[in-house]
């Protein structure tokens, strides 16, 4: 088999995302063409409504916290050399974990609430990974097949739950009753407000920094500890990690328990954050834009979080675009999310021949002169 | 006679629902046999369903529509077929991908083209759109339940779709097991390398394997939007392209079996919309949800080995490249 071409370092974290990218844009601006608006105004729109003022960064990274939990899920089943689509659905179970520690905080301190949200969260989204991982080591059973069907099972779960168990009594809409005022993450503008800060106000909230403290954590645990480096072999050779002495099958557990943690955290940012109780459907995609943001991001927690807050700035900037061009909705949001996607992860080897070759001639041109 | 009559009714909703999971299943089965991983067949059916009703509402002809349904679902197959057969992409991503990028795309284009914030016009005008085909006697059969409302309602009372996607089961498995093309399809999708030291070339065959599957989501997605209903709305496929996924595993990746499991999943679904607060003997009364979940658990169930066992073909998911 003749492998692809290989591109220095630097090369392939930057310069092919960075043309990926690039591509992914340039035929989305086309396709704002054929809709019928101008592109430049589409884009000068999306920047202003991502960054232009104070409560729109603040609707960027709230956004872009979602992005940060569920593509660093992905990223770190990725290195394990699995492929996780089931964020989406391990985010909605995480969820469910979180609400249900905030609805039973009856009068505990926040200080007890918040840790114990946070396990919760963790535990839940890794409980619903934990089936296709087992299934997959044990079973054999391939964990993108097992992940999409438990995306829909836990889509009824929760359906269910809603609708007739965790509902507020005398309600129409399927939703949990509001949590307790201890039992809600503190948004940014009220914590700056206490020290004399003043910001527009805007849903941003300490998730955002557990959402960083996160990717530092899978930073650590990926390259600077042994489990992490067992689960990278495993993903890139696994036929030399069993010769190493790394027992495929409790890596791919271990991955999927950590892949799923991480997704139960967006659980935190929405609900606990923000909407402050339980609602159907709240993940909302954010599963599926955590692939995007993986991908795009290279699976590495720094890359990641650079890709959530372009997603981020995408999603707050779309709701601009879809308010002020009445031949935008916000489904466009979601074109480029999947043109990224393809031309990040799937059309990359378009790009990596040309530039290999490209970078290869101007360094024979250097070693000539 | 009351429960006869609802058991036919059940029965006949249960064959319009498998249809289209039918269609997108066979799909499924073209491409996942000649080794390329379909995740792609919820977009591709998605996008069909907008361009037939796009078309047939401005020409006024279902059978444009069809066509333009079919070139659709082709081009997005070719699309795929390029990132994963030209350029070895990972075919999970290309099919997510594609199925994303589709279901943002066509509501964008309905509310650029019609204004209508996202979905197509109705299709009200004669011609526009599949209608159960006329069936002689029908009427005259309903006068005797047994065995006319059969006659009737099971038999007849469908559109062409229907009937199509029921003799596409022995086509298809006459194509894949009777016909050199289809040997060497299975081929390529169990051991690629041997296809080619035989002098056949293995992306050609993959590629026509992507595009028959394009078609048939095509026809998959027209029946959605102008035939089961009147139009394209957001998200109509909703999940159905996975539902059709888990039915061709189910069926074990084979014709017979894939129609099968695609008439239980039809039937769990259909049953759900009558079982809503109807108790049952024994277990009481089930929650609609657990029921619509019924296809995604058994699914899991059998990848898993604890009902059956679902082997795929062994070089699915695998790109190709030829040996210098």
């Amino acid at each position: 088999m003749s492998a692809p071409a290989k591109l220095p370092r630097w090369a392939d974290l930057a310069l092919l995302p960075a043309v990926s990218l690039g591509a992914a844009l340039l035929l989305s601006a086309a396709l704002v063409a054929v809709l019928g608006e101008n592109p430049a105004t589409a884009l000068r729109l999306l920047f202003t409504g991502a960054f232009g003022s104070g409560d729109a960064v603040g609707y960027t990274l709230y956004y872009a916290t979602n992005f940060i939990f569920t593509g660093l899920g992905v990223a770190v089943a990725y290195h394990a050399g699995l492929f996780n689509i089931g964020a989406e659905g391990q985010a909605y179970v995480g969820g469910l974990g979180v609400s249900l520690v905030c609805l039973a905080a009856g009068g505990w301190p926040a200080w007890v609430v918040l840790p114990l949200a946070v396990a919760a969260g963790a535990a839940f989204g890794a409980a619903w990974a934990f089936i296709p991982a087992w299934l997959q080591a044990r079973r054999g059973s391939h964990v993108v097949i097992t992940t999409i069907m438990f995306n829909f099972i836990a889509s009824a779960l929760m359906t269910y739950l809603l609708v007739n168990v965790l509902i507020k009594p005398g309600q129409q809409s399927p939703e949990s009753r509001e949590f307790g005022a201890n039992a809600v993450l503190p948004a940014v503008h009220e914590l700056l407000a206490t020290v004399g800060l003043k910001v527009a106000p805007s849903p941003l909230n300490l998730a955002f920094l557990l959402a960083l403290a996160a990717g530092g954590l899978v930073w650590v645990l990926l390259w600077r500890t042994r489990w992490g480096y067992r689960l990278r072999v495993a993903g890139a050779n696994p036929e030399a990690a069993v010769y190493a002495g790394i027992r495929p099958g409790r890596v791919t557990i271990g991955a999927m328990l950590l892949s799923g943690a991480l997704a139960g955290g967006l659980g935190l940012n929405e609900l606990m954050g923000a909407q402050h109780r339980l609602t159907l459907d709240f993940p909302g995609g954010a599963g599926f834009v955590g692939i995007a943001v993986a991908l795009m991001g290279r699976n590495q927690p720094v890359g990641i979080s650079a890709a959530a807050v372009l997603f981020g700035a995408l999603y707050q900037g779309g709701s601009q675009l879809a308010f002020d061009l009445p031949r935008i909705n916000r489904d466009f949001v979601v074109v480029i999310q999947g043109l990224v996607i393809l031309f990040c992860g799937a059309l990359e080897n378009v790009w990596r021949g040309p530039l290999a070759r490209l970078l290869a001639t101007r360094r024979g041109d250097q070693g000539g002169a | 006679m009351e429960t006869y009559t609802i058991i036919v009714l059940l029965l006949a909703a249960t064959i319009r629902v498998a249809t289209p999971l039918l269609l997108a299943a066979l799909a499924g089965l073209f491409s996942e046999r000649a080794g390329v991983i379909d995740l792609g067949l919820e977009g591709k059916m998605l996008g069909a369903a907008f361009a037939a009703a796009a078309v047939s509402a401005v020409t006024g002809s279902a059978w444009l529509g069809l066509g333009a349904a079919i070139l659709t679902g082709a081009a997005l197959a070719l699309l795929i077929g390029f990132a994963c057969i030209t350029h070895r992409g990972n075919q999970v991503v290309a099919g997510m991908a594609v199925t994303i990028m589709v279901v943002g795309l066509a509501p964008s284009l309905a509310l650029a083209w019609f204004g209508l914030g996202g979905q197509t016009p109705q299709l009200a005008a004669a011609g526009q759109r599949f209608t159960a085909l006329p069936w002689p006697w029908a009427d005259a059969a309903r006068e005797t339940p047994f065995p006319g409302l059969l006659y009737a309602e099971l038999l007849g009372g469908h559109n062409l779709v229907v009937y199509l996607a029921a003799a596409l089961v022995p086509a298809s498995a006459w194509v894949l097991y009777r016909t050199r093309f289809g040997m060497r399809l299975r081929a390529v999708g169990e051991n690629p390398h041997a296809v080619e030291s035989a002098g056949v070339p293995v992306n050609a065959l993959r590629y026509r394997a992507v595009l028959i599957s394009g078609v048939l989501c095509g026809v998959a997605g027209a029946y959605l939007s102008t035939a089961a209903n009147a139009g394209f709305v957001r998200d109509m496929t909703a999940g159905k392209g996975y539902l059709a996924l888990a039915a061709l595993i189910f069926g074990k990746w084979r014709p017979g079996p894939t129609l099968g499991a695609c008439l239980l999943f039809a039937f769990t679904d259909a049953a759900a919309a009558r079982m809503q607060g109807v108790a049952l003997p024994l277990v009481g009364v089930v929650p609609v949800q657990f029921i619509l979940a019924l296809p995604y658990v058994l699914t899991v169930l059998l990848l898993a080995g604890f009902v059956g066992r679902a082997v795929p073909p062994k070089a699915l998911g695998m790109p190709y490249a030829k040996e210098r």
